[in-house]
């Protein structure tokens, strides 16, 4: 009985930490939210060469071969730094690919995409606000998928897309690459410029079907772990930078931090955020371990939260005052971070629906 | 991450099973009287009968109970070992089997004692106390001084062989059932207010002292009020060096506290309301298939999740002798008003059969539920109200600047 992490666990997270205080400060961040490609690409390939591409790629395909707890940790610090990049989609599709796809597929995908070489991502919601897979209206016939996917993440710069459609055996995964004719990219105007969103449209385009359709699951309740992940790492950034601050501002001769009104707008943070470390622990645990539990608590746990970073985020801004609000202080990276983490994959209330039903309430 | 348990603590469950079949038969258990008041919340046996006692003394002889107190005070002494006691205590709860006293006087007093207490101390009261034998109240709110308990007015001086107590306790639990009581009181007037109490055992026998029942909101007296004039206390009753009552009362010995078991209420009362919700209609229609209900339910369970899995964090980090930090420290705040907002809840559920109490049979949950809605406020106050905790999280937790009054 062991409810915390193992040494390699604390290694691996303390590594991604240690390289994003060092290499991804704010400054960088922003030079890559406003447009330096090189920066973005260079940034991802030294995070690859840390393992982050690969975390669940097996180690024959040059991976860490480690579980979904190992990638929401790594996804918790990325949180944390704000760190801009294609790991949300390129951790999804190797998800997908481990799960669901065949021995050459994963051959001719997995190295790649775990050394960094390849980027890839997912294209999964449609128009309605809809990611539930059985509902969703891409279609494949013959080899060749039709429909419209928005806010898949990076597409601009991925090299193949796992794409989440229909055919007549119902819901399942196909690979299409992002050269391949029948496919365009357009960007959407995003509130998270770190991690754009891309429409991608598919006419007639190549598709190669993974063969074990329950990866469409597995892949989706994976994503909603990883941002929950992103989400906590992201609240926790707040709530220190909140902390700090009232620690440092002084007005009426003292510390904002000695009124207790300020005290309490802290300790609610912290207690709303502790207990919840454990929940997203237990939800990637139950991923990798327990299955039967695990697209329940994905649902609840990417509710629980998004809601949760939005807010902290919005209390920790409202408690910075004046300087929250501007463009030169940093915050807003962390409030529009909980904007993506909110509306990618599906809103709480969505979620929180799907919970309901799957308790069989 | 590993949820199960090894081959020696699965080892050691055998044993304690083993011994519960032995010890404890089905006949014992059908006999126990359903528990009520406090021992019925926490789902403990507090029957003091002397079968019960019987089995008490063989399992503290094998160290299944009062593990952090010696043996030779009465308690099971064993090495610390939080996943043992959590063994303990689920399959003692399974085979309704009567486990540690509850009640301040075995989880505060004899701890207390065996750090702090005279031999003589230790001898004359922990034994009895482990066993249900003496049963203690505790006196330190005052009607001037809750939330801050060092101001505290009751005053105790010294007249020969005598402390000499006058004032008033409030919210003192149980003191019409108990025998003794400890108590802080002021014995230095001058000194700097926590370097002026002392802690001092009191008979509840003695000439002086008057209790009185104090009835709460729910129109039940679970509470009292003890009146202190002229009370004679012997100066040996004192616990620890006179003036040092405040940091005597701090007792410090570990005791493996059941952190899983935390939650077990508030799970209770959770998967009660999701059976009335289902069961109930409104307006023709099943409460349940209300997507707001549905919707704040799915809420309320993620809190709950999260707070069962922070103590099996919290039981981890015991385990590993690291610190538990923030996340210890927010616990109360957090299971607290997750009870309320459940039983908030429970009252929308209900819609306009809230209105009814205890026992009306027109609502489908007896009344059970606005009863338990005024409990969770009781309990969001008791031992540190709300924003007590909010203070202590910000200043110990994330280091804000403690107020300078204080």
């Amino acid at each position: 009985m062991d409810f915390g992490l193992s040494e390699d666990q604390l290694l691996l997270k303390e590594t991604i930490k240690r390289f994003l205080a060092e290499q991804c400060p704010t400054t960088r961040v922003r030079r890559i939210m406003e447009g330096e490609a090189s920066l973005a690409r260079e940034l991802w390939t030294q995070l690859a060469e840390l393992g982050v591409a690969g975390v669940v790629v097996p180690a024959a395909h040059g991976g860490l071969e480690r579980e979904l707890l190992d990638l929401a940790l790594v996804a918790e610090e990325l949180g944390y730094a704000a760190a801009p990049g294609p790991f949300l989609g390129n951790a999804m599709a190797s998800v997908a690919l481990v799960e669901g796809g065949d021995v050459s597929q994963a051959q001719r995908w997995l190295g790649p995409i775990a050394s960094g070489e390849v980027v890839a991502t997912v294209a999964w919601g449609e128009e309605n606000g809809e990611w539930t897979p059985a509902a969703l209206r891409s279609r494949v016939e013959s080899g060749r998928l039709s429909g419209k996917k928005l806010l898949v993440p990076s597409a601009q710069i991925s090299d193949v897309l796992v794409v989440a459609a229909q055919d007549a055996g119902g819901p399942a995964l196909w690979v299409v690459e992002r050269n391949a004719p029948g496919v365009e990219v357009a960007a959407m105007t995003v509130n998270d410029m770190t991690r754009p969103l891309d429409v991608v449209t598919f006419s007639d385009a190549p598709a190669a079907k993974l063969p074990n359709a329950a990866a469409v699951q597995r892949t989706w309740d994976a994503g909603l772990i990883l941002l929950a992940a992103d989400a906590y790492g992201g609240s926790l950034r707040c709530l220190e930078m909140a902390s700090s601050y009232a620690l440092t501002r002084e007005q009426f001769g003292q510390v904002i931090g000695s009124f207790q009104a300020v005290k309490h707008q802290l300790a609610n943070m912290a207690a709303d955020l502790e207990p919840s470390l454990a929940l997203v622990w237990y939800s990637a645990h139950a991923f990798d371990r327990i299955q039967d539990q695990s697209t329940r608590h994905a649902a609840l746990v990417k509710a629980h939260m998004a809601d949760l970073f939005d807010r902290v985020a919005r209390d920790t801004t409202e408690l910075h005052g004046g300087i929250g609000f501007t463009w030169e202080f940093d915050l807003h990276l962390w409030f529009r971070r909980a904007l993506f983490d909110r509306s990618v994959l599906g809103e709480a209330i969505y979620h929180r629906a799907r919970a309901a039903d799957l308790a069989g309430w | 991450m590993d949820l199960s348990y090894s081959a020696e603590y699965e080892q050691f469950r055998a044993e304690v099973k083993q011994f519960l079949a032995a010890n404890w038969t089905d006949e014992d258990r059908d006999s126990s009287p359903p528990p009520d008041g406090q021992a019925a919340l926490m789902g403990a046996v507090i029957r003091t009968d002397d079968r019960a006692t019987e089995f008490r003394v063989k399992a503290i002889e094998r160290g299944y109970l009062y593990r952090h107190i010696p043996r030779a005070y009465g308690g099971g002494e064993q090495p610390y070992d939080p996943l043992k006691g959590v063994i303990i205590g689920e399959e003692f709860r399974l085979a309704k089997a009567p486990g540690e006293m509850v009640g301040q006087g075995a989880s505060m007093l004899a701890p207390t004692l065996v750090e702090h207490g005279t031999e003589a101390q230790k001898q004359q009261f922990v034994r009895a106390t482990l066993l249900g034998k003496l049963r203690w109240c505790q006196g330190y709110s005052e009607p001037g001084s809750g939330s801050d308990l060092a101001s505290l007015r009751t005053r105790a001086e010294l007249d020969g062989d005598f402390w000499v107590v006058n004032g008033q306790k409030i919210w003192t639990s149980n003191a019409v059932d108990s025998e003794w009581m400890f108590a802080l009181v002021r014995t230095e007037p001058d000194a700097p207010k926590h370097d002026g109490i002392s802690y001092l055992l009191i008979d509840m026998k003695t000439p002086g002292l008057d209790v009185r029942p104090l009835r709460q909101m729910t129109g039940e007296a679970d509470f009292n009020e003890v009146f202190l004039d002229n009370v004679r206390v012997p100066k040996g009753n004192l616990v620890g060096p006179r003036g040092k009552g405040w940091v005597v009362s701090r007792s410090t010995l570990k005791h493996e506290r059941a952190l899983i078991g935390g939650s077990f209420i508030t799970r209770r009362t959770f998967d009660g309301l999701t059976m009335v919700a289902q069961a109930a209609q409104l307006r023709g229609e099943p409460v349940m298939k209300n997507p707001v209900i549905r919707d704040r339910l799915i809420q309320l369970e993620t809190r709950l999740l999260a707070s069962e899995y922070n103590g099996h964090r919290l039981l981890t980090l015991q385990a590993r002798g690291e610190e538990q930090g923030l996340a210890g420290m927010v616990m109360k705040l957090f299971t607290t008003q997750l009870s309320y907002d459940i039983s908030k809840t429970a009252m929308d559920v209900l819609g306009d059969r809230g209105a009814l109490g205890r026992g009306d049979f027109n609502t489908p949950d007896m009344g059970m539920f606005s009863y338990s809605y005024m409990w969770a406020l009781g309990i969001l106050i008791a031992g540190g109200t709300a924003n007590i905790q909010r203070n202590i999280i910000a200043e110990r937790g994330l280091g804000m600047p403690r107020d300078s009054k204080k």
